[in-house]
């Protein structure tokens, strides 16, 4: 009995130590998405005072420095102008974030929809041919971009799309990372639903639209925020795909960096306005992000 | 007697013929289902994707002198490749051990009754969502040369360093890769460490064996693919930081942050082909031989536990 109540205080001590670190653990991740919206609002002057022996391209001449570089959690002043000065004066960001939004739009409905079909197709019936180019899109998921961007240029090239949107969005529609999650979670609905559909004389194409696409609804979702996260989040193809005059039809992402060096002063509201869309879909559906993520772990299916 | 079962044997075989070809049309018909996904992977991925092999082989696209694999013995004798695969491969040994582990003890942790942890849960996955150049201010402030890391380290009494500019420059971008990687091999975890039968567990616990006994002989072979798999994924990200240091240092980092893709996206500007072919299909190669390694390892350590 005695026994047993040390073993109990020993645990609950650990389970202390267990949250301090988890807590501090959470401090630490959650700090920089903290900063950055703390410090958009504060005005062009805070951050040339704070941050001004950093990013010298804030200050002017005549403004005011401090010696040392402030880390401000809390503006002295809470301050709308930076968010001002980026949508209403300076066309230019608003235009790099509709470009996020052209490029990224189509390949999250496209993929998503492509592959619930695909899905579909391989998840009915499992041949040795069927398994076969599964293993193949597997693989293809599996392989970074250095090794997938060779072809994509090269057809681009041939297509003539080169330095247009279509470079990035049509192999962006034909990735097969949603494939392989839709198809994962359509084998696991019982054979059983789709017998008896078939016996009240179901197609192929109701039982799909009817019965297997409706029971995916979920995880849908789920895929279509993974990848839209994927490619809100692009640089690489950016760079590669869409270079010379088509540099303007960068995306936000890539965008930024350039920024950072140029305007610092409002370059912590363009970020804040970038990541809020995806922070706001992720406190809204984190059941479904998580689940979704669940599903893309472990290769067997 | 022997007239009937005779009779139901054949009548058996039809209907078994006739079950299968009601199957091969069913199989036709399903077919048509991942046609545009294959005709778009096929243009777009496996078609070019030859061209890029042949590309390799042959000593320019114009004349197509078949070379045999002379590409690639100009490609390894590149000092710049080498220097990018070198940072590469440092940087994944560094990253990637360190991306399984984290993950794995939070996971554990918040399998346990902790006050909060939802909460938790929530804040450590949330920079999944979070695109990385949204934060690269952040870590200029940290870690530039005048940011508040070198204050703190002179006012403890150290000398500054140069974080983007030296030999820890390595360091800045595994922070950056762990913060934003983290989560996501997380959720992973506790998939995999929730689908772990509890009367194992229990069992284990009742025959006396302690919390690590437990963890090292029941969980972890159970966890094994789950291990394999966030390995893979950390390799195949930790060739994707290129990103991170992009955002951060731009077209020409310091030495030691110089990686594959920036190689890579010399040879496109160039457009050098036979060192862009050899160079996707080298790494290809070397993705393959890590994931079938890998994949080696989970089927001797899982072996136990297989369905």
């Amino acid at each position: 009995m005695k026994m047993k109540k040390i073993h109990g205080l020993a645990r609950t001590a650990l389970l202390g130590i267990a949250t301090v670190f988890l807590g501090a653990m959470s401090v630490l991740f959650i700090t920089p998405i903290v900063l950055t919206i703390t410090n958009s609002f504060m005005s062009q002057s805070e951050i040339a005072s704070n941050y001004g022996k950093i990013f010298e391209s804030v200050t002017s001449a005549g403004t005011y420095v401090a010696d040392r570089v402030n880390l401000k959690i809390i503006p002295d002043l809470v301050s709308f102008s930076q968010y001002e000065t980026v949508l209403l004066k300076s066309p230019d960001y608003l235009l790099k974030f509709w470009n996020s939004v052209i490029l990224v739009v189509p390949i999250v409905i496209f993929q998503t929809l492509v592959a619930l079909l695909a899905a579909y197709g391989f998840a009915r019936f499992d041949t040795k041919w069927r398994s076969g180019i599964f293993f193949a899109y597997i693989i293809l998921m599996l392989m970074p971009y250095q090794v997938t961007l060779v072809p994509n240029y090269l057809v681009a090239d041939w297509l003539g799309i080169l330095d247009t949107r279509w470079a990035i969005i049509l192999p962006g529609i034909f990735s097969p990372f949603a494939v392989f999650i839709l198809t994962k979670f359509m084998r696991r609905i019982p054979s059983s639903v789709i017998e008896a559909a078939k016996l009240d004389g179901a197609g192929e194409w109701q039982i799909f639209t009817k019965i297997c696409a409706p029971m995916s609804g979920g995880i849908v979702a789920s895929v279509a925020i993974l990848v839209y996260i994927d490619y809100w989040n692009m640089v690489e193809q950016p760079l590669v795909l869409l270079t010379n005059e088509a540099v303007d039809l960068h995306p936000l992402s890539v965008f930024l960096s350039k920024i950072n060096a140029g305007d610092a002063g409002i370059a912590f509201s363009v970020a804040s306005i970038y990541m809020i869309i995806p922070l706001l879909i992720f406190l809204y559906c984190e059941d479904s992000l998580v689940e979704g993520v669940s599903y893309s772990g472990g290769l067997k299916g | 007697m022997m007239k009937v079962t005779e009779k139901k044997r054949s009548d058996r075989r039809a209907d078994r013929q006739c079950r299968d070809t009601a199957r091969i049309k069913e199989m036709r018909r399903t077919r048509w289902f991942f046609v545009p996904s294959l005709i778009g992977v096929s243009i777009f991925f496996l078609a070019p994707f030859l061209v890029v092999i042949y590309y390799s082989l042959v000593d320019n696209p114009i004349s197509g002198d078949f070379v045999g694999l002379s590409n690639f013995i100009a490609l390894l004798q590149n000092t710049a490749f080498r220097r990018a695969a070198a940072n590469t491969a440092t940087f994944s040994l560094i990253a990637v051990p360190l991306a399984v582990i984290i993950p794995l003890l939070f996971a554990i942790l918040l399998m346990e009754k902790i006050p909060m942890k939802s909460l938790f849960r929530t804040i450590l996955i949330s920079p999944l969502m979070v695109p990385i150049a949204s934060v690269v201010l952040i870590w200029e402030v940290l870690f530039h040369n005048n940011g508040v890391v070198n204050e703190w380290l002179i006012a403890w009494g150290g000398t500054a360093i140069d974080w983007f500019k030296s030999d820890f420059s390595q360091l800045t971008i595994v922070l950056l890769y762990l913060w934003k990687n983290v989560g996501y091999n997380m959720i992973l975890f506790m998939a995999a460490l929730a689908g772990i039968p509890k009367e194992i567990t229990e069992a284990a616990a009742l025959d006396g064996a302690g919390a690590l006994r437990t963890f090292f002989r029941i969980k972890v072979p159970y966890l094994s693919s789950t291990i394999l798999f966030v390995t893979i994924l950390s390799v195949i990200n930790s060739f994707k930081v290129f990103r991170e240091v992009y955002l951060l240092t731009g077209d020409y980092p310091y030495d030691s942050l110089y990686l594959l893709q920036h190689f890579m996206n010399n040879m496109f500007k160039s457009l050098d082909y036979q060192k862009l072919s050899s160079a996707a299909i080298l790494m290809g190669i070397v993705m393959m031989i890590i994931i079938g390694i890998l994949f080696l390892i989970d089927r001797k350590l899982g072996k136990d536990i297989e369905e």
